[in-house]
């Protein structure tokens, strides 16, 4: 039969681009559909009735929503290359950090860049603890998933590369190398990967979106 | 696997500590409960949860892990002559993982802005539960197949993911005046609820609802700094 791989996204959305970087790391074919989020098209509504959000996978006309669920349920079925250890406490460990990162850090790194400046300090003092975990969890690794890039680096593009597009476009300073040379390492590593370079928005069409979006940032020279 | 081997820090109000106690007593594996006491938190968890200093917290042997619906798929993964919690299908187990989430990102942040909005808040809360459990109505009828669980024939993820807010459900309904589960509305989850908490995973571990309508006086009345109420 043959394969129908469909996945909605937003060019810079770091959720999306998860979606399509698992693909890719599994050579996966799919279809790629833009979808402009101030205006969403009628098949969003219908495949993610209850979010309505990007990413959504719909396999031979089946969706999944959720880009953390859309990895696991790429990996679970496509299961060349994998991106979860077969170890249940690796596997554990792998989703613990991904779900720190989308509940904690987004919001932190956000607020640091784009948060009232009388809160600035405090704000970046606040995301510098949560990659101070991040930054501890890596130790010697050269992907957190260990030899090969796994679903925890996968979630990490936030910090892998947005959080740069971050700082340019808002002045702030958080990932810095003497703060975080692991992480900073790793950033490189990470963004050189082939399945992952080729699926990362350019960088100046994002800084001048999220500038017109979210103003010029706190600390905007 | 000696009793000592697997520890749950927890506390018994709370609907998160009690997804791991159901998972490990569908496995009909032992272990040993560590009560947190109300209001401090034990060197043990600080220690086992650096990041969040939160329950739920599994001791595996000297392994520590968090986040309740994490620690039930560790469960899951590790005891895998028990009956399976999640199922086999990976479609399938998006779905459960998708309302999963659902339930802990949407559902209950409406149900805890309920307990403390005031007038056209509470109403809007209110109104988001409501809508949430028609959602949750029709997920059921799409996951169940007919049969009497989300995971069909025995508990699964998304049952123990929604079922462990049943008491609090029920304590909301008694505080607010209001009917959540209604037998129009949401016939099935309505069922689906009584054959759940009468589970025998589910029923040591599921407080009644008078106790933790108590303990629910007594939370409030430490938000609002006012001395607990005397029984």
């Amino acid at each position: 039969m043959a394969e129908e791989i469909l996945l909605f996204g937003a060019w810079g959305s770091p959720f999306s681009r998860r979606v399509e970087m698992a693909l890719k790391l599994k050579g996966i074919e799919y279809k790629y559909i833009e979808e402009d989020i101030t205006n969403k098209s009628p098949s969003l509504l219908k495949y993610n009735p209850v979010h309505k959000k990007i990413p959504v996978l719909v396999h031979n006309g089946k969706p999944v929503a959720e880009s953390l669920v859309i990895l696991e349920y790429i990996d679970e079925t496509w299961k060349d290359s994998p991106i979860l250890s077969k170890d249940p406490y690796e596997r554990a460990n792998a989703r613990f950090w991904a779900k720190f990162i989308d509940e904690k850090c987004l919001s932190a790194i956000f607020k640091a860049c784009w948060g009232e400046e009388k809160e600035h300090e405090k704000a970046v003092e606040e995301a510098s603890e949560l990659l101070q975990f991040l930054e501890n969890e890596l130790k010697e690794k050269r992907y957190f998933g260990g030899e090969t890039v796994g679903l925890l680096d996968i979630a990490a593009n936030i910090i892998g590369y947005w959080l740069g597009v971050f700082e340019e476009a808002s002045g702030a300073e958080l990932l810095t190398r003497e703060k975080f040379p692991k992480l900073c390492n790793w950033a490189n590593e990470f963004v050189s990967v082939s399945a992952i370079k080729e699926n990362l928005p350019p960088r100046d069409k994002l800084i001048a979106y999220l500038r017109n979006r979210f103003g010029v940032g706190t600390t905007s020279k | 696997m000696a009793k000592n081997d697997v520890k749950v820090l927890g506390a018994w109000p709370s609907p998160y500590v009690m997804r791991p106690r159901i998972a490990l007593n569908i496995k009909s594996v032992n272990y040993e409960f560590l009560e947190e006491t109300f209001g401090s938190k034990s060197e043990l968890l600080l220690q086992s949860n650096l990041v969040h200093k939160k329950i739920p917290v599994l001791i595996h042997g000297d392994k520590p892990i968090c986040e309740s619906m994490i620690i039930v798929e560790y469960i899951d993964e590790v005891w895998t002559s028990g009956p399976s919690i999640l199922p086999s299908d990976p479609y399938d187990r998006a779905i459960q993982r998708f309302w999963a989430a659902y339930v802990d990102e949407k559902w209950f942040a409406a149900m805890k802005g309920l307990r403390s909005a005031q007038g056209e808040e509470r109403k809007a809360f209110l109104d988001q539960v409501i809508e949430g459990l028609a959602l949750l109505e029709e997920a059921f009828g799409k996951c169940s197949k007919g049969k009497a669980f989300f995971g069909r024939d025995r508990i699964g993820l998304l049952d123990i993911a929604f079922g462990s807010f049943l008491a609090w459900l029920k304590v909301t309904e008694k505080v607010n005046g209001v009917k959540l589960l209604d037998e129009a509305k949401t016939p099935g989850l309505v069922k689906w609820a009584e054959r759940f908490c009468a589970d025998a995973a589910v029923k040591s571990v599921m407080p009644e609802t008078e106790k933790l309508l108590e303990f629910s006086k007594f939370l409030a009345a430490k938000m609002k700094g006012a001395p607990p109420p005397k029984n």
